[in-house]
């Protein structure tokens, strides 16, 4: 054991020394002429080389598994017994050579996830009753515990904001890189990393419970679940290895040619086509993870790539999912002074409209707190009357309209329909006996969704739905601004998830898009659940692919890249048979022999590696801190 | 079973890696679902910790020739 344990820890100084031995040998070879001392050194390369990789086969074949390690060890012991030293240190050479190639290389391709739990906190700051703080393992902080974060430190905990404020950059658990403020009451999130400020934070989730270690379980998870394709080839592996090494028994038995037979065993590794389907999955589903795109498996990234349908919730994720000013229509001259009349009337009600006006009143930067108001009058189902600083100013509906004896004017009553139209709700306010002006108060559609579904269609998408449990001049008016194909509204949760069996149907391969808000059913039913934003642990289970922030940009990018990487993943399939075809060609033709198979061989592993290292840098680096880079990203992107 | 066992491993290369791993675990006694995370490098066990214990799959891992970074118990 204790051998086997230093031969695995050396296997590197093992190679090198490999490497050297080769080097002297072929150099006596050509060089001095001398043959003997050549084949010595050879020799010796080969039995050094081919003790790790003995090990291996031997610890394979104890639990019954006929390895790629068990082919090469026959060959190189074959070839040893025919004298053919040259031959079987090339080969063990390569073969550790290239082993600890794609270490390297595969550790690149897993380096997006590990530089996400190289950010998980360690330990926290506990403080204790008597004022003091200790430093306690992260495993060890209970729920309820007060924990101190410093500037600069990672968040150990979820929890809430006791004291304290400061600024956080969350990329770990939303991947994007910007800071966001954090005082009294706000949430804050284990991972992410205190930038600036000084948090007391109250912990309510804690160790494997934080919304961080739930997203890294998940995409370490997600890294190891394998696609139907990756599940067939590691079921032919399984026999493939087994089949060769009767082949090549075969091979000896019909011809008696002992080095075909040997060479056979080391043309016929499955080297190449092995690695190549996990690997683009790995660096795909990485660079996702990166931009805090979580896609769950290799299984998910190939439904994904095949998807042609997608069906979006319209409440809080193609619209904003709060009412807000959508448009002001402004009669007098003065718009800001009669904004500031509204919302200083708006402060007398507690009406949802109201609320956004007040919203709206002070994302413009308009005074109206020292307004002074006098006789006001709410009424019921109109709205409200008032003086303020003399001057009578009415907010209501047209009936509030008609009860002090104002009409609209043509122009008006157009604007009026116009703003219905858009599924707005609307408010008249008059003042001083004139209309002065209209405000439509709608769930805003947001900004980027447009764009992002035409970019969406041109990615591959044929098919766009929205299904709402809103009404249907609101739905039909979202529908017609960001080009949705198809229209459903006033739906129940139960009745989109029938649209979506129906689409299926169809033999549509259907995407649905949701909050996760009551849409966890078709979340679940759907061939491919996308919960976006955050959300409900409900809808990070249920789903397939988990949004963390909730933009479109990110799941145009998603789509993109399982599309991507499926094609990376065939590529990869290709080279691995090609290289078969190559190889088997070669020995027929007789231009291919052990060393210069095994060359090919490893080349073709390294191929496949790098081919799907392009997936990581996919779609350009994530956007960082700096807001002018991402503005411009966002102009680029638009 | 009563425990989770989540051992973390030096970087995993080979595929045969996990199934030798597998294997030799699940021939201990007191031992239940076994997951072998190749790209994470991590073995997720369940066991019954009145049969065996997180150290002595960490002593199996180890004679196996694998280092063992880390072990967590969690109570299922």
């Amino acid at each position: 054991m204790k051998f086997q344990m230093y031969i695995q820890k050396h296997t590197k100084q093992i190679t090198w020394l490999t490497g050297a031995l080769i080097v002297a040998g072929l150099a006596l070879q050509y060089l001095a002429h001398f043959q003997l001392g050549a084949n010595i050194l050879l020799a010796i390369a080969s039995v050094i080389a081919i003790i790790p990789i003995a090990i291996h086969a031997y610890q394979a074949l104890k639990v019954k598994v006929v390895s790629i390690e068990l082919l090469v060890t026959i060959a190189v012991i074959g070839a040893f017994i025919i004298g053919e030293y040259n031959e079987s240190a090339i080969v063990t050479f390569l073969f550790l050579f290239g082993n600890f190639l794609e270490q390297k290389t595969l550790d690149k391709t897993r380096a997006s996830i590990k530089t996400l739990t190289e950010m998980t906190p360690t330990t926290a700051l506990v403080l204790q009753d008597d004022g003091t703080t200790e430093t306690v393992d992260v495993d060890d902080v209970e729920k309820g515990d007060r924990v101190l974060v410093k500037t600069g430190a990672a968040i150990p905990v979820d929890g809430v904001v006791v004291d304290g404020s400061g600024y956080a950059d969350e990329a770990a658990v939303t991947g994007e890189s910007r800071a966001v403020k954090k005082t009294t009451d706000d949430q804050v999130f284990s991972g992410t990393m205190l930038s600036d400020g000084y948090l007391q934070v109250k912990a309510t989730k804690v160790g494997d419970d934080t919304t961080f270690a739930k997203i890294i379980e998940l995409v370490e998870d997600a890294q190891d679940t394998k696609s139907h394709a990756e599940k067939f080839i590691d079921r032919f592996a399984k026999y493939y290895t087994p089949a060769v090494l009767l082949i090549a028994l075969a091979v000896f038995i019909i011809s008696r040619d002992f080095k075909l037979a040997i060479t056979v065993l080391v043309l016929g590794c499955p080297g190449a086509l092995v690695i190549g389907a996990p690997v683009s999955n790995v660096a795909g589903i990485g660079n996702g993870a990166k931009r805090g795109i979580l896609i769950k498996g290799g299984e998910a990234m190939d439904t994904f790539a095949h998807v042609d349908t997608f069906v979006f919730d319209k409440t809080g994720t193609l619209t904003q999912g709060k009412t807000a000013v959508s448009e002001i229509k402004n009669y007098t001259t003065d718009a800001a002074q009669v904004l500031a009349l509204t919302a200083k009337m708006e402060t007398l009600s507690d009406h949802p409209l109201g609320r956004a006006v007040l919203t709206y009143a002070d994302n413009q930067n308009v005074a109206y707190q020292d307004l002074v108001v006098s006789n006001n009058q709410t009424l019921k189902g109109q709205g409200i009357a008032a003086e303020i600083n003399g001057e009578q100013v009415l907010v209501g509906n047209l009936k509030l309209m008609t009860t002090y004896k104002l009409a609209l004017s043509a122009d008006q009553q157009a604007d009026l329909q116009a703003l219905q139209a858009t599924g707005s709700s609307t408010m008249i306010v008059a003042v001083a006996g004139k209309i002065a002006a209209l405000i439509g108060v709608a769930d805003i559609i947001r900004p980027e969704v447009k764009a992002q579904l035409a970019k969406l269609k041109a990615a591959g998408a044929k098919h766009l739905v929205m299904l709402t449990g809103d009404n249907q001049v609101t739905a039909d008016y979202v529908a017609n601004e960001l080009g949705i194909d198809e229209v459903h509204a006033e739906l129940l949760p139960d009745q989109k998830v029938e649209f979506v069996k129906q689409f299926q149907a169809n033999g549509q391969k259907v995407a649905f898009v949701g909050d996760g808000i009551n849409d966890s059913p078709s979340l679940a039913t759907a061939d491919i659940g996308i919960a976006m934003g955050s959300g409900t642990d409900v809808a990070i289970e249920t789903s397939d692919v988990v949004l963390m922030q909730s933009n479109f940009t990110s799941l145009v990018h998603a789509y993109r890249l399982a599309k991507k990487t499926v094609l990376n993943t065939k590529e990869n399939v290709v080279i691995a048979i090609a290289v078969v075809a190559f190889l088997l060609l070669g020995l027929v033709a007789g231009f291919i022999y052990m060393a210069s198979g095994m060359f090919v061989h490893e080349a073709s592993i390294l191929v496949v590696i790098f081919n799907a290292m392009r997936l990581i840098h996919f779609g350009g680096s994530p956007v960082k801190n700096n807001p002018d880079v991402q503005q411009q990203a966002m102009t680029q992107t638009n | 079973m009563n425990k989770k066992v989540i051992l973390q491993l030096d970087a995993l290369t080979c595929p045969s890696c996990l199934t030798k791993i597998e294997g030799a675990l699940k021939a201990q006694p007191g031992v239940g679902t076994i997951k072998v995370l190749f790209n994470a490098g991590k073995v997720k066990a369940e066991i019954d910790d009145s049969q065996t214990s997180a150290d002595a799959l960490s002593d199996v891992v180890t004679k196996l020739g694998y280092e063992v970074q880390g072990v967590k118990v969690k109570d299922l």
